[in-house]
């Protein structure tokens, strides 16, 4: 464990030490390699100094603000993360639940799957204000459709496919000794399905949701971003880029904090596989 | 009580029908197609209460396909199976007969008891009970220490121990076994043979055993079935009678070598036919 976080930090130092190296090193004003205009900006402007970032998040949002910088930004950074673990939620239950239908049903399963990879071309920038003009207008007994959930549900839409791949391959990963042998215990479709299918597709359930709890996160910034939505870290990244040529420190702050949310979720699955897993061997420990 | 049903089944089984009644059954595997296969062409079998029948052939030879007739988890094509004076079907639905493979087939995620409950969970036995049978179980193929611990930590021998009493978690009269020490060294091979006629000899447990090897065959059997391939067929039954009391002396008893040397020469029969008709079926492909 003390391992893994010091892994962590000298990455993080050796990242900032390649971004100080390339500021001392590269040419100010952009340069060409073989004719081909390559090189970034090394000045101050497109590439402030990484102390320059660290205390433009301890000083006051704004001039008129009373909040220093690195509140809003934590604060925007929970707001994503709660949008991103509904997302994620959502994503993994409408996922799992495709598969378990796609692996009990052979023609669900012809049918659906390709809509579902043809779903993912779909670029997530033309699907939002769609998904977002749902605000205001979807009203079920009272209850009105609120704008965050439009966020969430553009986190879950690229999150679900992960999930639904790994399950489905998960769900028929059961051999055919142990499909025989539920078979002479005379049990139900229902009964395999609950007792051997899905245990036997928990090893490849965990990486889909790895992959589907990063999938939402970016999900949820790229869908704040495109609909304005207040609150959240994308709208932060948005409103801090604007102000770019007067403060160009500022928006790296509200990336730390989009960072910050990816790892939450990271750290997140990471609990749910130790506590899954406890009592099993990994895919990699079965394959030896 | 659960628990004494068995004990009663043990009972009834004397006076009880055959344990399995194969009649003029028949499998084809891709009818009609160019890779139609005869798997099992016209073969009768009798399995009489507490009787211990293996089935040997070589490859190809349809002994796995009657096994699995036997078992319900194929149909037959032509001719009819009964188990336990009821259809196969029937017999499967009632759990009349518990099954093991090759490969142990444990689920990793539960507990070696949990696995040794699996089938009395599906029956809808509540959990005291079938906890309780499970270590009645786990104490009769000698691992109930290991109880709580997972498959995965287990040797290949009591893994398979494990299977062994799943199979018997139900106190089937009926144990159906496709080679399951094939994967084992020779010498747990020995140990797992001499527990396995004990456990089918106190229960009086008819069994249906799929082997590769001659010894295996001739040392538990008191009948051996000998099969031969294109198309599966029963070629000949012999009659083994070397008494119930067996131990390690019997494997050295010039009667155990005498019905080795039987069983070889049932095979050797149409082994010579079978390369034969390889090297033919090259030479014509």
């Amino acid at each position: 464990m003390t391992r893994k976080v010091a892994y962590f930090l000298l990455a993080l130092i050796l990242v900032a030490g390649a971004w100080e190296l390339y500021k001392v090193v590269g040419p100010p004003e952009g340069g060409e390699v073989l004719g081909w205009k390559l090189l970034p900006r090394a000045n101050d402007v497109a590439m402030p100094h990484v102390w320059t970032m660290a205390e433009r998040l301890a000083d006051p949002e704004s001039r008129t603000a009373e909040r220093d910088n690195w509140q809003v930004v934590l604060e925007g950074a929970w707001y994503s993360f709660r949008l991103a673990l509904a997302g994620f939620a959502l994503g993994a239950t409408v996922g799992i639940a495709l598969a378990s239908v796609m692996a009990r049903f052979g023609v669900v399963r012809r049918g659906l799957l390709p809509y579902l990879i043809a779903s993912q071309t779909v670029p997530l920038i033309a699907l939002a204000p769609l998904v977002v003009s749902w605000s205001g207008r979807v009203e079920i007994a009272g209850w009105e459709w609120p704008k965050w959930l439009s966020v969430a549900v553009l986190g879950a839409f690229l999150a679900f496919f992960p999930v639904a791949v790994g399950t489905l391959r998960g769900l028929e990963s059961a051999s055919a000794t142990s499909l025989e042998l539920m078979r002479s215990f005379a049990a139900t479709g229902g009964q395999t399905m609950r007792k051997l299918r899905f245990p036997a597709a928990v090893p490849f359930i965990i990486p889909a949701l790895k992959l589907a709890a990063a999938a939402s996160v970016v999900g949820v910034v790229v869908a704040e971003i495109s609909t304005a939505q207040r609150g959240g870290v994308g709208r932060l990244v948005l409103e801090y880029a604007r102000q770019a040529t007067g403060d160009p420190a500022k928006v790296y702050g509200a990336l730390l904090g989009a960072a910050g949310v990816g790892l939450a979720m990271a750290g997140l699955v990471t609990l749910i596989d130790r506590m899954v897993m406890r009592d099993r061997p990994h895919l990699d420990e079965l394959a030896r | 009580m659960i628990g004494s049903d068995g004990d009663r089944a043990v009972d009834d089984r004397a006076v009880e029908a055959v344990a399995v009644e194969v009649e003029a059954a028949g499998r084809v595997f891709n009818a009609g197609t160019s890779r139609q296969v005869d798997a099992l062409v016209d073969v009768d079998l009798v399995v009489g209460p507490g009787e211990f029948v293996s089935l040997i052939g070589p490859s190809g030879c349809g002994k796995s396909t009657l096994l699995r007739l036997v078992a319900n988890l194929i149909e037959p094509t032509t001719g009819t199976v009964r188990v336990n004076g009821k259809s196969a079907a029937e017999a499967r639905l009632a759990q009349d007969y518990g099954m093991a493979f090759q490969q142990a087939g444990l689920f990793e995620w539960r507990s070696v008891a949990k696995n040794v409950e699996l089938p009395l969970e599906l029956k809808g036995w509540d959990k005291a009970q079938r906890r309780q049978r499970a270590m009645e179980m786990l104490e009769l193929v000698r691992l109930a220490d290991f109880a709580e611990h997972r498959p995965w930590q287990l040797s290949g021998g009591m893994q398979q121990r494990v299977a062994i009493a799943r199979a018997l978690a139900s106190h089937p009269s009926l144990l159906l076994m496709d080679e399951p020490f094939g994967a084992l060294d020779e010498m747990t091979r020995e140990h797992m043979q001499a527990e396995l006629l004990r456990i089918c000899g106190a229960a009086r447990t008819s069994v249906v055993f799929v082997t590769h090897s001659i010894p295996e065959a001739v040392y538990l059997s008191d009948r051996v079935v000998v099969m031969s391939p294109r198309p599966g067929r029963i070629t000949h039954v012999i009659d083994i009678g070397l008494g119930t009391e067996r131990d390690t002396d019997t494997r050295e008893d010039p009667a155990f070598y005498t019905k080795v040397t039987e069983v070889r020469e049932a095979l050797r029969g149409f082994q010579v036919d079978d390369v034969a008709d390889a090297v033919r079926e090259v030479v014509d492909g």
